[in-house]
């Protein structure tokens, strides 16, 4: 970095400064609330009890979460290539159809647990091409990926649309989306996990596509710092021209980052598709992909970041809709603020409190923040 | 001819909010500030301006109001990515979605009409003005036509924008300001030596941008229609930045890539659920000749890109989407409905082709989304 920064303890890096931009983040979204008129301590006690007051809306919670989950990591593998995947939400989009192909193809011969891998695969490789045209245009043709996922987005949706009303809606229906799914290919809820330590759980969607959402942090995990291919990533991320000299393809990297991330965004269909509406319907993203963004910026790119991060969002999520009943100046549209303000303060004002940080770190403990900062010299 | 002047007076409407976000991309692009906000910008000034229009009952206070807000907008993406050095794409994400959520829940606080602004009229709104003359041609044939139902008849936002377009060329390649601010698109260090500050420089940039974009907002809420809904932007800040794209940052191809996305937009409200059949002339069974026309159209690509030394791969992928591409074409124009999300999703297509640098290439200002850091 040619930014004059000061070394930080790992703990005020990793801890302290997110903190901080998040804290920032959450006291200008309570300063909204506060000019419609509303109490935000209030709203925030709604909203808490709103997302963990009983199992039913613990359950909830979660099921938002794994949406969150999937785009968080798809952004975040993307991130560490230093690239910008903007396109989660077109990739989990068009993803759709892939879930849509499978389930409706073998929901009648196979049963959940069949079923269920091949969508899976179905999911992962559409949102996997999805993102390849855009990687593919970014290595070979130079054009800003940012630009082309954002264009792909809105492709994603036409072609959605199109599909639903014209082609996978069943013959007589008036509303655009497909017939019902049959039982193999709805997934199993995962509502026993809860009310087996002790809460009760009326009828809410958490399914199992929550543990393969936890399952692909680990893989992910695995990816980044456990393997050559993580590596290679890192290292074209960190510096493009370092890792050029050091003989890795630069194409082969974009490529498959960009198909991995697609494909984590692709697999967020899998959650409402088979797991609650049991139909590909209209809009069923609805605008987890760009949350996404905010999920891997606030978990700085780390699994061990983004479920907590997800599941923040998650509470939101559930929280906002119960206090939207409680404070009827409050929707659930709070939350696009909430995540706007995230993405800001935790994003792009990420350095802002550092410099104030650092100085207060200096003078109580010019040891902390490293010798040279200590005599007094810049970087 | 009256459905062509129609056609076209629709695409006047609603290619002006495009054009006005485009041109307020294109400074800010141009002086090394990447925008994805215009959209949020744009969303914020369309509610600012028929909230103060509706409260005061003026027109021209929402203008005032709708450039206030989005200007604001404007110096957040500025401070964070200018002054903070923060990355411009994550800002620009962060405004639309502040935009967005702020809108409605403000929106809903202050009027309870489910995110709506109270229905605007009289001196609230801007009027549609008639140009001198414009009645007395009424009745002479094409001329007269034109000029009293495509040029005449319009609010004044619509003058403003189009004046825009020689303005922003005349500012950008002959004054000294816009020399500067192409310079700093480029090559800041350059601009930074010559003694001239970048920062204040990306900043009056990154304010002009703002400007626009509320111009744009007021217009679509104020001007074209009578008051905000939510939403009410609808991707058009993100077609604008593909207009910008398409017309490579330069002013007047911006207004044309503009009259184009326009144009869609026009003709898809029109032609949907209709049939469309271009090709009655031909006689019955003649259209085979349509796609052997398409086929050797895709063999032409193959040829002229395989002698320009492109891949295989490359060659024969371009020439069968150009094959296939016109094949759909002439399939949909003989007599089929048009799907309109084919219509809507055009513009993103065409920049896309662009980008990938298949018809032109687009090469976007040197230094753009990168932060100045001067040398110490």
């Amino acid at each position: 970095m040619s930014a004059p920064h000061l070394k930080l303890p790992a703990w005020a890096e990793y801890g302290l400064i997110p903190l901080v931009n998040l804290s920032v983040a959450f006291l200008v979204a309570g300063a909204v609330v506060l000019l419609v008129g509303e109490s935000p301590l209030r709203a925030a006690a709604i909203l808490l009890d709103g997302a963990f007051g009983n199992g039913q809306n613990i359950a909830y919670t979660l099921f938002y979460a794994t949406n969150f989950i999937f785009t968080g990591l798809a952004v975040a593998v993307a991130f560490h290539a230093g690239l910008f995947n903007i396109g989660g939400e077109g990739q989990a989009y068009i993803s759709g159809l892939g879930v849509a192909l499978v389930a409706l193809t073998f929901d009648s011969i196979l049963p959940w647990y069949l079923t269920f891998p091949l969508a899976i695969v179905g999911a992962a490789l559409t949102g996997a091409l999805w993102a390849l045209i855009p990687a593919y245009l970014q290595a070979k043709r130079g054009s800003h990926i940012v630009i082309t996922t954002i264009m792909f987005n809105f492709i994603a949706a036409s072609a959605m649309v199109y599909l639903l009303v014209d082609v996978l809606k069943p013959a007589g229906s008036m509303a655009p989306e497909t017939r019902t799914l049959l039982p193999g290919a709805q997934l199993p809820k995962l509502n026993w996990m809860l009310e087996a330590v002790g809460m009760s759980v009326r009828s809410a969607p958490l399914n199992v596509t929550f543990l393969l959402a936890l399952a692909m942090a680990v893989v992910v995990w695995l990816l980044i710092w456990r393997t050559r291919l993580g590596y290679e990533i890192r290292t074209y991320g960190f510096s493009p021209r370092a890792a050029r000299y050091a003989g890795i393809n630069e194409t082969r990297i974009i490529l498959v980052t960009m198909m991995i991330s697609g494909g984590l965004a692709g697999m967020m269909a899998l959650n409402p598709i088979m797991g609650d509406q049991h139909r590909v319907a209209l809009d069923f993203v609805a605008g987890a992909g760009f949350v996404g963004i905010a999920v891997a910026l606030m978990g700085r790119s780390h699994p061990v970041g983004i479920v907590p991060a997800a599941i923040l969002f998650g509470m939101l999520y559930q929280g906002g809709a119960e206090l939207s009943f409680e404070m009827p100046n409050i929707s659930r549209d709070m939350i696009v603020i909430i995540q706007g303000l995230v993405i800001l303060f935790a994003g792009a004002l990420e350095n802002m409190f550092r410099p104030t940080i650092q100085t207060i770190f200096a003078s109580i403990s010019p040891r902390s923040v490293g010798v040279v900062a200590a005599k007094g010299e810049t970087v | 001819m009256d459905l062509l002047i129609q056609l076209l007076d629709g695409t006047i409407r609603v290619s002006v909010p495009l054009l006005l976000a485009c041109l307020a991309g294109l400074y800010s692009e141009r002086a090394g500030v990447f925008d994805i906000g215009l959209e949020g910008k744009m969303l914020a000034g369309a509610f600012a301006g028929a909230a103060a229009a509706s409260v005061t009952g003026s027109a021209w206070l929402g203008l005032g109001a709708a450039i206030l807000v989005a200007v604001f907008f404007a110096l957040v993406h500025g401070f964070a990515s200018i002054t903070h050095r923060g990355n411009q794409i994550v800002s620009g994400v962060a405004i639309n979605f502040v935009a967005a959520g702020a809108t409605i829940i403000l929106g809903q606080a202050w009027f309870r009409q489910g995110g709506r602004t109270p229905a605007l009229s009289g001196n609230a709104r801007f009027q549609t003005i008639d140009l001198p003359g414009a009645a007395a041609v009424r009745d002479i044939p094409v001329i007269g036509h034109i000029y009293s139902e495509l040029i005449s008849g319009h609010s004044i936002l619509v003058y403003v924008a189009f004046a825009m377009v020689p303005i922003t060329w005349w500012v950008l390649y002959r004054t000294r300001f816009g020399l500067r601010l192409r310079a700093v698109g480029e090559n800041p260090a350059a601009v930074d030596t010559a003694g001239i500050s970048v920062t204040w420089l990306r900043y009056r940039a990154v304010i002009v941008t703002g400007v626009l974009t509320g111009i744009a907002g007021a217009y679509l809420s104020v001007a074209q229609n009578a008051g905000f809904v939510k939403d009410m932007t609808a991707g058009k800040g993100f077609i604008a930045l593909a207009a910008l794209i398409f017309a490579k940052w330069k002013p007047v191809p911006a207004m044309f890539a503009c009259l184009l996305f326009g144009f869609l937009d026009a003709a898809s409200i029109r032609i949907q659920g209709k049939e469309v059949d271009l090709f009655t002339w031909l006689p019955d069974g003649a259209n085979i000749v349509l796609y052997a026309l398409a086929a050797a159209t895709g063999l032409g690509v193959l040829v002229w890109m395989r002698s320009r030394k492109y891949r295989w791969v490359e060659s024969v992928l371009a020439a069968l989407a150009v094959g296939l591409a016109m094949s759909l074409f002439f399939y949909l124009t003989t007599g089929q409905k048009i799907p309109v999300q084919l219509i809507n999703a055009l513009p993103f297509i065409l920049t896309v082709i662009l980008l990938a640098g298949f018809i032109g290439k687009a090469i976007p200002p040197k230094a753009g989304g990168v932060a100045y850091v001067k040398e110490r």
